[in-house]
């Protein structure tokens, strides 16, 4: 089995079997996308107590969701970079954080934008925001760390322990801020068994939702196949790749 | 155990050699905390509900401004290394450290922070909590600092670094004491909030060495 994870993270497999990923999660993002606003922005019923503001929601709670899912592969990018010191992992930690940054970062936009109709205002210091901005600072730590250092993989390797210590303090870290103050309101989706949101807008914000996990992905080897012909930039295979290409 | 003995009296007695730059952090502490009332209002209750927030922060600052002597003079000397190299656990060796740094920083905090509660006029009832909830709660900020200055050490200015990656960390620990403070200073039940940060300081006493060590070979690489 480890001979098998070496082959395939190795550097220059990576490269010739994400190129493939890449364009399949693409085009899955941009279909999903695509279906998923039409029935969001056109063809979903308005809320009969937010009015046409609900909308934001198809926007703003999967960016929500995406910005901790971003975190837990960053979180086992971290682990396996640590243990087996595989490049690709070192790579996908830094791209994590950026990608978990920006979502993090519209996160907090369109939730500001839809709180300003609902409650009042655009901010307001209640738990989930609250943990939302110390996950975006969380983020920020480890874009800083992981580019201080003049070697990448030293850099990489600090991130990945930064990342480690964080995955054990996110679930204090929220359940601090819940106990704090909350005004968010509770999860409407995870009760699987009755979902309290219904089935016409439920279908439209779980296609987003996985519209958005699509693009990430679409993101991540992007970001990460780029980073990774930069680093290898000396080496033969990526020398032969550039004259194979020009 | 006999490791740990050793680095800790070698660490207590270096920072009793050094006792003028221990007064810094107190210092700072002491000037923050006056500034509030130059800067918000000099008003008796407005000052006392602000209180336990604004000793909470500046204690925070305080905690991370001493932070970077923990390994600082010890790295740069090359002596670190050497304690590394010694054999024995590297873990107590550590534990030895953050103990050491806790009792000449963090125990003189909590020595003062009463002081510093007749300025800002806390309520009388709520100054044990205050003082329980700092002689809980520094041990879990020298640990966690240890973890940001371990990670930086190599760096040139890794002193800003490290507080920018420890302050999210500090977030619970600030909630639960402040919490705590509050419900004392209006003679609510607090002893909920006491279990959680110890619960917290355990878990931190637990694992953290462990981090900081791994951050620790990450810095020598």
């Amino acid at each position: 089995m480890f001979t098998f994870l070496h082959k395939y993270a190795s550097p220059q497999y990576f490269y010739s079997w994400s190129a493939n990923w890449q364009k399949w999660s693409s085009v899955i993002a941009v279909l999903l996308m695509s279906v998923g606003l039409y029935y969001s922005l056109l063809n979903s019923p308005a809320d009969y107590q937010q009015g046409e503001t609900v909308r934001i929601m198809y926007v703003h709670v999967p960016a929500a969701w995406l910005s901790m899912f971003t975190y837990m592969v960053m979180a086992a990018a971290a682990i396996v970079a640590l243990i087996w010191r595989i490049k690709v992992a070192e790579i996908m930690i830094g791209q994590c954080a950026f990608i978990g940054a920006s979502f993090t970062a519209l996160a907090l936009i369109t939730g500001m934008l839809w709180g300003k109709p609902m409650w009042g205002a655009y901010w307001v210091w209640d738990a989930r925001l609250t943990s939302e901005l110390v996950l975006l600072f969380l983020y920020f730590g480890v874009i800083a760390l992981s580019g201080a250092f003049e070697d990448e993989r030293t850099g990489a390797r600090a991130a990945a322990i930064l990342t480690l210590v964080g995955i054990v303090n996110i679930p204090i870290i929220h359940y601090s801020v819940e106990w704090w103050n909350t005004l968010h309101q509770g999860p409407t989706v995870s009760k699987f068994d009755s979902p309290s949101a219904h089935p016409s807008m439920l279908i439209p914000l779980l296609l987003m939702a996985l519209a958005y996990k699509a693009y990430f992905f679409a993101l991540l080897f992007k970001r990460a196949r780029a980073e990774l012909i930069f680093r290898e930039r000396n080496t033969s295979w990526v020398k032969a790749l550039l004259k194979e290409s020009v | 155990m006999r490791l740990f003995l050793f680095i800790f009296k070698r660490d207590i007695l270096l920072a009793i050699r050094r006792r003028r730059e221990l007064a810094n952090p107190l210092v700072f502490f002491i000037m923050v905390v006056s500034m509030f009332p130059l800067g918000v209002t000099p008003d008796h209750a407005f000052l006392a509900e602000l209180s336990a927030g604004v000793i909470w922060v500046t204690a925070l600052l305080a905690a991370l401004m001493s932070m970077d002597n923990m390994f600082r003079s010890d790295y740069d000397d090359g002596s670190l290394e050497q304690l590394l190299l010694m054999p024995g656990s590297k873990v107590v060796l550590i534990s030895a450290k953050i103990a050491a740094h806790w009792v000449s920083i963090g125990l003189p905090l909590v020595i003062i922070a009463p002081l510093m509660s007749f300025l800002l006029f806390l309520p009388a009832q709520a100054l044990p909590s205050l003082i329980i909830t700092l002689l809980i709660s520094t041990p879990i900020l020298s640990l966690l600092g240890a973890v940001g200055v371990a990670l930086t050490l190599s760096l040139r200015g890794g002193g800003v670094l490290s507080s920018l990656l420890t302050l999210p960390f500090y977030v619970p620990v600030l909630i639960f004491s402040t919490m705590a403070i509050n419900a004392a200073a209006v003679n609510q039940p607090v002893s909920g909030y006491y279990a959680l940060l110890a619960a917290f300081l355990i878990i931190s006493i637990l694992l953290v060495p462990f981090a900081v060590v791994a951050a620790l070979r990450v810095s020598y690489n």
